[in-house]
């Protein structure tokens, strides 16, 4: 691996992380592309020093086919999930205008229960089918 | 018989293709969908008893050589996870087509589960670890389409933690398999215990942790579990039941695979400690829950715990515990998850604070469900007290006193959990609802199909505990095969 792959990699996947802690669905899609991607660089680096194609019959110094055969199969995989995600973020947004991932339940019924503190106990039942019902 | 093995894959993708073909024709699609989940089943079966009577059997597919060929094996352990995997997913079909209702048998239910059917059958069998990180991502790409099957508001947004989540997870996989590559020059099952063994050791740790952080996310562990009770509850009844029954356990079993034989001589305490955190930790979440999807959601992350404190305790008994154990949880937890649809189904909601009175509606049905509740928690003479006796008795023979007495109070409190569930869903008087004025067993009358695939699953939770006898000596043979890496480097390269 030599350091531009290296620093590609690198690169990559830190762009990758940074956009996936952000709260829209099409910047976390786009934060997993540039991973995936840093991934499959990780792999095809994963074979040793790049020679000829390694075709039968000739002789010489090859490069190792197997990473190029895991790395064009990750990329389909990487494909399909991109492609069903996108399709989950259009669906989002046909749904309610946006495509921010929200808080989960839990969380959200802490947030209900520490806005009427007097309201607690007997409550809890309702206000949690409340929160799954209307999220 | 090793022709079984592409087999068992192959069929399932073939049934999910065909069901793609006949997208607007669901009569076709059920009978493609219970003539693939019958006959996997029956291969599995009749592998299982091959495989016991002759030892491991192995596949080279496209005959190259098996050192280089994408290798399919099968032992004990894998067919014996293989065939309660085929059985649960063959009842949970029959249970969804017994549902009758158009929003919960979508169009792209049947050619969906269908490739999840494949991707389990692969993931068991597969032979080096690329192949396994593949057949994992078949059955996840399957699951993200059941888990959104309806594309609600609430099941869109718990599917976005589930896929990204899993798609992260995926990453650490791959990382993990890239560096195995680039470490040992081969991906192969059988060739990496020789290789990784020759590592320096603080490599080896490394790759070992990579691997372990990747199926630690499925599996749902200690500090990996919080996505799985946000997700599995928002999906349909019969699909959460085949999450919760299998899902995670797939996890534990790669966990089980590639701890044992390609990294056998870790120090495990790690493993110990987060195999005590993660009882705890799920059955306290569980405790803390007014929703019966949840509660049960959380004892998932609850269990798993015991199956990792067999593994982290090592040697024979404790994997044959383990083993037991995975083996008795899946047809439980899918009970329980099939009883919830039933209830879902009648009261209209899974929340305890609306539903109450269904033992005086319909006897049966809570019969259905304390049979495995009572197994879940432990009590005998079901199959969970056996499963969870051999986990303790083997805590105490290795004098970790801590971590039984973690699993003791944890198994109390999962009774607990599920009195609570007792108590709010099925004691006390009923409540108006759409069904009121029937007698009796009237609900489990309205749905047959329903009913009967629930209660042959409660059958095999049953079946485990009578005949625990052979299936416990079975579970030790596996559990020989398993600890010892050389017999499965042996079968694979003769």
């Amino acid at each position: 691996m030599s350091l531009e792959q290296a620093l590609l990699i690198g690169v990559l996947a830190g762009t990758g992380a940074y956009l996936v802690l952000h709260r829209t669905l099409t910047r976390i899609i786009l934060g997993l592309v540039l991973f995936g991607n840093a991934v499959n660089l990780l792999i095809l680096t994963s074979g040793d020093r790049p020679g000829e194609a390694p075709i039968v019959g000739r002789e010489g110094d090859f490069t190792d086919p197997v990473p190029q055969a895991l790395v064009l199969t990750a990329i389909v995989i990487g494909f399909a999930v991109v492609a069903f995600l996108l399709a989950m973020a259009y669906r989002s947004w046909t749904i309610d205008g946006n495509d921010d991932v929200e808080d989960d339940i839990t969380d959200r019924l802490l947030a209900q229960r520490r806005s009427r503190p007097d309201a607690d106990a007997p409550n809890t039942g309702e206000a949690e089918a409340d929160a799954e019902e209307s999220p | 018989m090793s022709a079984l093995l592409p087999l068992l894959i192959a069929l399932p993708l073939t049934g999910a293709a065909l069901s793609l073909l006949f997208i607007g024709v669901r009569a076709v699609q059920r009978v493609i969908s219970v003539v693939v989940a019958a006959s996997t089943t029956a291969m599995s079966v009749a592998l299982l008893l091959d495989v016991d009577r002759d030892g491991t059997a192995v596949s080279s597919i496209g005959g190259w050589r098996p050192e280089i060929a994408v290798n399919l094996v099968a032992d004990r352990f894998a067919t014996l996870m293989l065939t309660i995997s085929s059985t649960m997913l063959l009842a949970v079909l029959l249970y969804a087509l017994g549902q009758r209702t158009p929003d919960e048998d979508s169009r792209f239910y049947h050619p969906a589960y269908l490739a999840l059917i494949g991707g389990v059958c692969g993931a068991f069998l597969a032979g080096d670890l690329f192949n396994l990180f593949v057949w994992f991502e078949v059955l996840l790409i399957a699951s993200y389409v059941l888990l959104t099957l309806e594309g609600s508001d609430h099941q869109i947004r718990s599917g976005t933690t589930y896929v990204v989540l899993n798609v992260i997870e995926s990453f650490v996989l791959v990382t993990g398999v890239a560096l195995i590559f680039a470490a040992t020059g081969t991906l192969n099952m059988a060739l990496l215990p020789g290789r990784l063994a020759e590592l320096p050791d603080g490599i080896r740790l490394g790759l070992n942790l990579l691997l372990l952080i990747a199926f630690g996310l499925k599996a749902a562990v200690f500090p990996l579990y919080s996505w799985l009770p946000d997700s599995y509850p928002a999906a349909l009844s019969p699909v959460s039941a085949v999450f919760a029954g299998l899902l995670t356990k797939i996890g534990v079993y790669a966990i089980i695979r590639t701890q044992t034989l390609l990294f056998p001589d870790t120090n495990r305490t790690l493993l110990l400690v987060i195999a005590g955190l993660t009882m705890a930790v799920g059955v306290v979440g569980a405790i803390a829950q007014t929703n019966m999807k949840r509660i049960l959601s959380f004892h998932i992350v609850s269990q798993i715990g015991y199956m990792i404190m067999g593994l982290a305790l090592g040697g024979v008994a404790a994997i044959t515990a383990t083993i037991f154990y995975a083996l008795h949880h899946i047809p439980v937890k899918t009970a329980l998850f099939l009883v919830e649809g039933i209830v879902e189904r009648e009261a209209g909601t899974s929340e305890l604070s609306k539903v109450s009175g269904l033992a005086r509606r319909s006897g049966p049905l809570a019969a259905l469900f304390l049979i495995p509740a009572f197994s879940l928690a432990g009590l005998p003479p079901f199959s969970g007290f056996l499963g969870k006796t051999a986990v303790v008795t083997e805590g105490l023979d290795q004098r970790s006193w801590w971590i039984v007495a973690v699993a003791i109070v944890v198994s109390l409190l999962t009774l607990v959990s599920m009195l609570k569930i007792w108590s709010g869903a099925f004691w006390g008087t009923p409540e108006g609802g759409p069904s009121d004025g029937r007698e009796g067993d009237g609900i489990l009358r309205n749905h047959p199909v329903m009913a009967g695939a629930t209660t042959a699953v409660v059958a095999v939770t049953l079946g485990i505990a009578v005949f625990a006898g052979p299936l416990y000596r079975f579970c030790e043979r596996a559990a020989v095969d398993v600890t010892d890496g050389a017999s499965y480097v042996a079968a694979v390269l003769p």
